[in-house]
């Protein structure tokens, strides 16, 4: 291999990057863009779930657990609904998102130190909404709960709260998306690219005929592949510090750990997506087949990431599919980062994983390449 | 004289299709080989092969002095090829053009500033140096590719079709450039579809179908096929012969 060669190719695949007018948008605009709207759009925060409530306890205690709930951000305090009647109405007509329900003996029984309940309705057509406020209803009762054992006037033991297992939600209290979303926004778009931008590199010297040129050169396929991979690498991962920094800027997504490792790891997430770019641009003739067949691969990598479908809950085959993806181990990586601040002794696994799936596909695409570069 | 390319029996099969049917052909050291023929005649395949874009489907025989199946990467360091349709960079200028392929050829830096000064004399490229190849016209683009293609100092030549789309002035330079070279001792291996650039041929071969219809020097091809005309010319001879092959 010859190191002068590789750098000539790589000074000229950044010469023809920049002077192309339409790339420059291309590099830097569209995906703060993109980050933007995914970040307004991919949301599943509950904010101002609309809340009424019947109380039919009419009780100071029943009054400070409506307080509480009008209190958090999560819940808006809609209306009292007269009955029960009128309150399944309402959810009914989706004028409200929640409906609680105290019944009579609600005080009666707290004061007696008897577990007291308290029926909590939601719109189960909204699923994946439902879990989000019931954790978040759930988390007020909690905390309700929790005062009043504290600030009660009267001493109680232990035992005799009746309240067991308690929820607490760790890395990001306030189960907030976006800080969720985003680091996993950064890795997909991230993926996007350099697929797109290795595939089309390499497709647009076939249709060009500049393919045919630099094969009847001494130059070896490696040269030519670290010749075309090098460029976006670099583009990518400074693409990756660009729509980092954007994310905490303007989203204010705090990034807990270290930001070396996470650029160490999106590396080795590189290898695994320019290895897959190479290979799509060996099976690709034209840049429109290259861009389909792109896309033909980004959408099972998306829905087997755990980007928005958690994986825990896929069938057995599909998870074992998801563990050959690299955006699913990167999102690990991204998101332990991001939210928990974990490093490598935590996150060694996905490393390992992505350093395997790299190796893997990159050497796959050098043989394929190897053997037919037309 | 030693032989730039000797080939036997050299054929390629597309699939079903056999587009080189078993030729032979022999080029000379500072030879200019003409290499004629209808369209899909089978030449720019044939071209391809000698280069080593192609791999023959059979055949033996040796080009710029190595073997054509077992040196093929070798090949490569000592020829030069200029394909049919442009193929540089056109979003780059030629002299970015020149210094990547100064580098793909492993030509040692300090030999960069003369290589390219050299180019740039020698095909007049001096005023477009440093303009974007897409707006050149097309007889600057030629040069530059031809540039391009000498820089690593070949012994041997393949220009497929060279001047087409070029202007009967920016022809006739060019085959003096050629000459030129040959002069040097180095071969060039042509094909063209312009008849009367035969004359500037040593030798021609005029293929169709696959395969070698006629091969020797213009003058004498044209007196084998027809005796009792000294005043015919390459056009003649070539529709005698192509049509006793269609009959
Ligand atoms: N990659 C390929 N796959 C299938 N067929 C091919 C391929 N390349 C060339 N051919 C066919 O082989 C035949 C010879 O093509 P070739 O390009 O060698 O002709 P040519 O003599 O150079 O013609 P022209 O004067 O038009 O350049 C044609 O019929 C062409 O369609
Ligand atoms: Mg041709």
């Amino acid at each position: 291999m010859n190191g002068r060669c590789v750098r000539e190719l790589v000074r000229k695949e950044f010469l023809q990057l920049f002077r192309d007018r339409r790339n420059r948008p291309l590099l830097i605009v569209a995906p703060l863009l993109q980050l933007i709207l995914f970040g307004y759009v991919v949301t599943t925060d509950v904010r101002e779930t609309r809340l009424a409530v019947v109380d039919e306890s009419r009780t100071p205690l029943s009054r400070s657990l409506i307080e509480a709930f009008a209190a958090s951000p999560a819940f808006r305090l809609q209306a009292s609904a007269a009955d029960a009647r009128s309150l399944e109405e309402d959810l009914l007509q989706r004028r409200v998102d929640l409906g609680i329900h105290i019944a009579s003996d609600f005080a009666v029984r707290l004061t007696a130190r008897r577990p007291a309940e308290v029926q909590l309705l939601f719109d189960g057509s909204l699923s994946h909404l439902t879990s989000q406020r019931a954790a978040a209803a759930q988390a007020v009762i909690e905390d309700w709960n929790r005062r009043l054992l504290s600030l009660g006037s009267e001493p109680r033991s232990p035992a005799g709260g009746g309240i067991e297992g308690r929820i607490r939600t760790w890395y990001n209290p306030n189960l907030e998306s976006r800080p969720y979303f985003v680091p996993g926004i950064v890795a997909f778009l991230v993926m996007l690219l350099s697929l797109l931008f290795t595939s089309l590199a390499i497709v647009r010297e076939k249709e060009a005929g500049t393919m045919e040129q630099l094969i009847v050169t001494p130059l070896r396929p490696v040269e030519f592949l670290l010749g075309k991979t090098i460029p976006f690498f670099l583009v990518a991962q400074g693409q990756m510090v660009l729509v980092i920094g954007f994310a905490r800027a303007w989203f204010e997504v705090p990034l807990a750990g270290s930001a070396v490792f996470l650029f160490a790891a999106s590396g080795l997430f590189l290898v695994c997506t320019l290895g897959v770019g190479l290979w799509i641009s060996t099976v690709s003739r034209t840049q429109q087949q290259a861009v389909l067949t792109t896309f033909l691969f980004l959408v099972p990598f998306f829905l087997l990431s755990g980007f928005v479908f958690p994986i825990e809950r896929m069938p057995l085959l599909v998870r074992a599919a998801a563990r050959l993806n690299p955006l699913a181990h990167f999102l690990v990586i991204v998101r332990g980062v991001f939210l928990k601040g974990v490093g490598p002794t935590v996150l060694w696994p996905s490393c390992l994983a992505l350093a395997g799936i790299g190796a893997i596909v990159f050497g796959a695409a050098l043989l394929k390449f190897r053997k037919r570069p037309g | 004289m030693a032989e730039a390319v000797a080939v036997r029996g050299l054929s390629k099969r597309f699939g079903r299709f056999t587009a080189v049917d078993g030729i032979d052909l022999t080029v000379q050291e500072g030879e200019i080989f003409g290499f004629l023929g209808p369209n899909g005649a089978g030449k720019s395949t044939t071209i391809r092969m000698l280069c080593g874009i192609l791999k023959p489907s059979g055949g033996c025989g040796r080009v710029a002095g190595l073997d054509l199946f077992r040196d093929a990467e070798r090949i490569k360091r000592r020829i030069g090829y200029l394909s049919q349709q442009f193929s540089l960079y056109d979003d780059l200028t030629p002299y970015e053009n020149l210094r990547l392929f100064l580098g793909i050829y492993r030509v040692a830096p300090s030999l960069w500033a003369e290589r390219i000064e050299e180019a740039v004399a020698s095909v007049g490229l001096r005023p477009d140096l440093h303009r974007i190849v897409r707006g050149l016209p097309p007889g600057a683009r030629q040069r530059l590719a031809l540039a391009c293609a000498l820089l690593h100092r070949p012994r041997l030549l393949f220009l497929d079709e060279p001047t087409s789309g070029v202007d009967p002035l920016a022809r006739r330079a060019f085959w003096e450039f050629i000459g030129g070279l040959t002069r040097q001792g180095i071969s060039a291996f042509v094909s063209t579809h312009h008849l009367e650039e035969a004359d500037r041929c040593g030798r021609v071969a005029l293929m169709h179908e696959g395969r070698i219809v006629a091969c020797g020097p213009p003058r004498r091809l044209v007196a084998e096929v027809l005796p009792e005309r000294p005043e015919a010319g390459l056009e003649d001879a070539f529709a005698i012969l192509l049509r006793g092959r269609a009959a």
